[in-house]
């Protein structure tokens, strides 16, 4: 597994703390976000296994495996305010569904952003009768997954499709299960405000390659931050991968 | 402000962040961003830009809108990137700005003034209301200056081996305590496996404390099962601490079970000073109150420290809450908490540490101490801590045996900064739907009518609390006109209950009161419906309506619907709520 992870990951990224702004080194950001199932596969072992080989990803924009990861990620967005927490993004009734269990995985994700009160959000992120969405991207404002510690709200949005989170600013322990499940990539903003000039269905690219997020529908750009002291974690492939390679635990049995 | 300006300000701005190092080559998983806060504005609040004299007495500064004064805070905002590649050049040993002093000089603080609802947003701009007192020499020429460390910071380096250490670290931390539940136990055990091998065994099967209390009273199947998940988990690996419950038509006779994991775990020795403790819970941070480093993670994080004992943890600045004054007796610590957080708002403290210090902390005892420190994850926080002292030292008495070493903050230590309370000024407050920074005088709610009260959760269920409330009913003499629900956090709260007097009742105990007053009869002890939970919870809130709660999170359907609307609020308070059906100070009784 190590061989498989270096030839993947080369060049092995340089730690980008959060002074070497405002570029990081190309070589880093291309490492940072890997498709799935391929390196998520690895990932996936590494840190958490919640995908046996044979479930396959749902929509269509997951890159297959192929030569390099992607580095951007495209499709329709789904935009929020500020202060979403995790009673919003999974309500706690369906905290009874163990997200190491495929079958449950699936189920989770079906009810991501549920909690949503829809008189702000009358669109539904998932529509009636399917369990995934189509909405790969989410805009959001300061503060997003701020409440509970439950790792089940990563995980229900990685699980209905989200690919990316572009928000001002993140809560705490939200930003660090998304690294450590790998489910969903925690991007932050440069400039607060970019949630209010989006709308839901607009078609976007995030570009980690030249930190930038852009609004193709609405015809505008806004800059992205470098994902900073995470960077190496989730080069790594997520916490139980980085310890292995630093040394801190044997490799898996 | 140019980058003229701000490199000539550097020293200032090294003061304000505290950077003292550079980035630590061990990274960890955190935010970019340095220290941030904002508050959604009806208007952005035009201050002046900082002063860069070395005159610390101009500490009020007023928006240009609004004419609103702003007080003598440390604000930080994100750095534009010049700066914080500029911070990384200077010495490691730039002096810190020494908070206490100079705020102390100033008067005590009128909350009135505070006015940190509002605040400029812009980003990339430096505030600091406050310009820091600067040290004789400029920091370049100092030479190493031996600082000290806080709380939080001592706690880690001693658990990490590590004689000093700073704000930004990253570091394996050696864990003294695993917690989990029912709902995240299972997943969590799942990673466990899955990362360490079907046969692996735990790092310490006497470190790891497996509580089931979320949704345990349902004939929901999932619930259920996961109950059982980690009941052979805990067979499995023989766990030393497991508060198993088997019959759900009678707690009473399940010896072992404790209820909610946060109060479980002070009352069965599991919180000691100087330790550090985790749980898949956001509310783990409540142990803080025992002087000791305890926080929330998530599956994965649980997972691996299952298996190792350790975690990478991120050092994070601490926050200091410095509250004096006399403790009216119409206060609790719920209000001090919630009017806190209103007024560094619900991002305030993200990725800090919050510490509270001063003569009415003091006269906390440990179950108010717990209800400040629960509520720091509403914040943002990352952990909260007390000094402990000899209460603390009281309450461990009997409860464990192993030995621990409480650790206070160093004279010198850093802290990224100050807040000041006169509490002896403050009034009963609620937080409005649908944040828990949405502050308000309880006073001013007195219109809003309300559908029921809940008392209850790890943050206001505790033997305290219940006897706060019983203490308004007494007072009043009359019953209820809305449905009261009484969930007691354990089962040890549920017996104080029926036993313990209440002071001035002339040997009545708290559920006599609740009877007279015609409360629900106290229900069976467990997280309730403080987060909804599977539709046949007790007190879960299937429609749309308006409760005052003692619990800690008021977001759109946190207690079950959508459309409900939560007003958090102290057990006095919601005691006064549920005696006249509207949201009421509880002075109106006491």
């Amino acid at each position: 597994m190590a061989t498989t992870l270096s030839s993947i990951q080369a060049p092995v990224s340089t730690i980008c703390a959060f002074s070497q702004r405002p570029h990081c080194p190309t070589g880093t950001q291309s490492l940072l976000f890997v498709s799935k199932p391929s390196n998520y596969v690895i990932f996936a072992k590494t840190s958490y296994s919640f995908k046996p080989s044979k479930i396959r990803p749902i929509t269509a924009l997951r890159a297959t495996p192929s030569s390099s990861p992607p580095t951007t990620f495209h499709g329709q967005c789904y935009v929020l305010g500020d202060n979403i927490d995790t009673d919003q993004i999974i309500p706690a009734e369906h905290l009874t569904l163990v997200p190491s269990k495929p079958d449950e995985y699936k189920k989770l994700g079906s009810f991501a952003f549920s909690g949503l009160p829809t008189s702000l959000y009358p669109i539904p992120f998932i529509q009636p009768g399917t369990d995934s969405t189509q909405y790969p991207i989410i805009i959001a404002g300061a503060n997003f997954g701020c409440g509970s510690s439950r790792e089940h709200a990563p995980v229900a949005l990685g699980a209905a499709g989200v690919r990316a989170v572009v928000a001002e600013s993140y809560a705490r322990i939200f930003f660090r299960n998304s690294v450590a499940t790998g489910e969903v990539y925690p991007i932050e903003l440069e400039h607060e405000g970019v949630n209010k000039q989006c709308t839901t269905g607009d078609i976007v690219t995030v570009d980690l390659d030249r930190n930038v997020f852009i609004n193709h529908t609405k015809g505008k750009e806004f800059v992205l931050k470098p994902i900073g002291d995470a960077g190496p974690v989730i080069d790594a492939g997520g916490i139980f991968a980085y310890a292995r390679k630093t040394g801190m635990i044997s490799s898996m049995v | 402000m140019t980058c003229g300006t701000a490199l000539l300000s550097l020293s200032h701005w090294l003061l304000v962040l505290g950077i003292s190092s550079l980035p630590h080559p061990l990274p960890e998983i955190s935010s970019a961003r340095a220290s941030l806060f904002r508050v959604p504005t009806h208007h952005r609040h035009t201050l002046p830009s900082p002063s860069f004299s070395s005159n610390p007495s101009t500490p009020l500064h007023s928006c240009k809108n609004c004419k609103r004064i702003f007080s003598d805070y440390i604000i930080l905002y994100s750095l534009p990137p010049v700066l914080l590649m500029a911070a990384t050049i200077v010495p490691a040993h730039a002096a810190f700005f020494g908070a206490k002093k100079e705020i102390g000089a100033r008067a005590s603080f009128s909350p009135s003034i505070s006015a940190h609802r509002c605040r400029k947003h812009a980003l990339n701009k430096v505030l600091a209301v406050m310009s820091p007192t600067q040290p004789s020499r400029a920091p370049s020429t100092t030479g190493s200056v031996k600082h000290g460390m806080t709380m939080t910071e001592k706690i880690l380096a001693k658990s990490s081996d590590r004689s000093k250490l700073e704000p930004g670290e990253n570091i394996w931390v050696n864990i003294d305590v695993l917690m989990t539940h029912d709902v995240c136990g299972p997943g969590t055990i799942g990673i466990f496996k899955k990362e360490f091998g079907k046969n692996a065994k735990v790092w310490d099967r006497e470190k790891i404390v497996i509580i089931p209390d979320h949704y345990i009273f349902t004939s929901d199947e999932r619930a259920n099962r996961n109950v059982d998940i980690i009941r052979d988990f805990a067979l499995e690996q023989n766990i030393k601490y497991f508060y198993d419950i088997k019959d759900l038509s009678n707690f009473k006779v399940n010896p072992d079970y404790k209820g909610v994991c946060h109060v479980a775990l002070a009352q069965e020795g599991h919180c000691r000073p100087g330790e550090v403790l985790l749980g898949t819970d956001s509310h783990t941070c409540n142990a803080g109150a025992f002087g000791q480093f305890a926080t929330g993670i998530g599956n994965t994080d649980a997972g691996f420290v299952m298996g190792t004992g350790k975690l990478l943890l991120k050092v994070p600045p601490t926050m200091q809450f410095v509250l004096d004054g006399e403790m009216p007796h119409y206060l609790l610590a719920k209000d001090l908490i919630l009017q806190i957080i209103g007024e560094i708002t619900v991002a305030g403290a993200t990725y800090k540490s919050m510490e509270f210090v001063g003569s009415t902390v003091e006269s906390l005892n440990m179950e108010e101490r717990m209800t400040l420190c629960n509520m720091v994850v509403e914040a943002g926080g990352k952990n909260g801590v007390v000094p402990p002292d000899e209460t603390t030292f009281k309450y461990l008495e009997g409860k464990t045996s192993l030995n621990y070493e409480p650790v206070y903050s160093d004279e010198s230590a850093k802290f990224i900064s100050e807040y000041r309370f006169d509490v002896s000024k403050l009034e009963p407050v609620v937080a409005k739907p649908h944040s828990p920074d949405n502050r308000a005088l309880a006073r001013e709610c007195k219109d809003v009518k309300i559908d029921r009260v809940y008392i209850g959760s790890c943050t206001g269920g505790k033997t305290e609390d219940f006897m706060a409330a019983a203490k308004v009913f007494l007072a009043s003499g009359k019953k209820v006109k809305v449905p009261t629900f009484l969930v007691p956090a354990t089962q040890k709260v549920w017996m104080d209950l029926y036993s313990l007097p209440v002071p001035g009742s002339g040997g009545k105990t708290c559920s006599q009161i609740f009877e007279e007053a015609g409360c629900d009869t106290p229900a069976s002890p467990s997280c309730g419906a403080c987060l909804g939970g599977p539709r046949d919870t007790y007190a879960r809130m299937n429609e749309p309506m308006v409760c005052v709660s003692t619990t800690n999170r008021n977001f759109p359907g946190r207690m079950g619907h959508k459309e409900g609307q939560i007003y958090l609020a102290s057990p006095y308070t919601a005691a006064a709520s549920a005696l006249t059906g509207y949201v009421t100070d509880p002075r109106e009784f006491l």
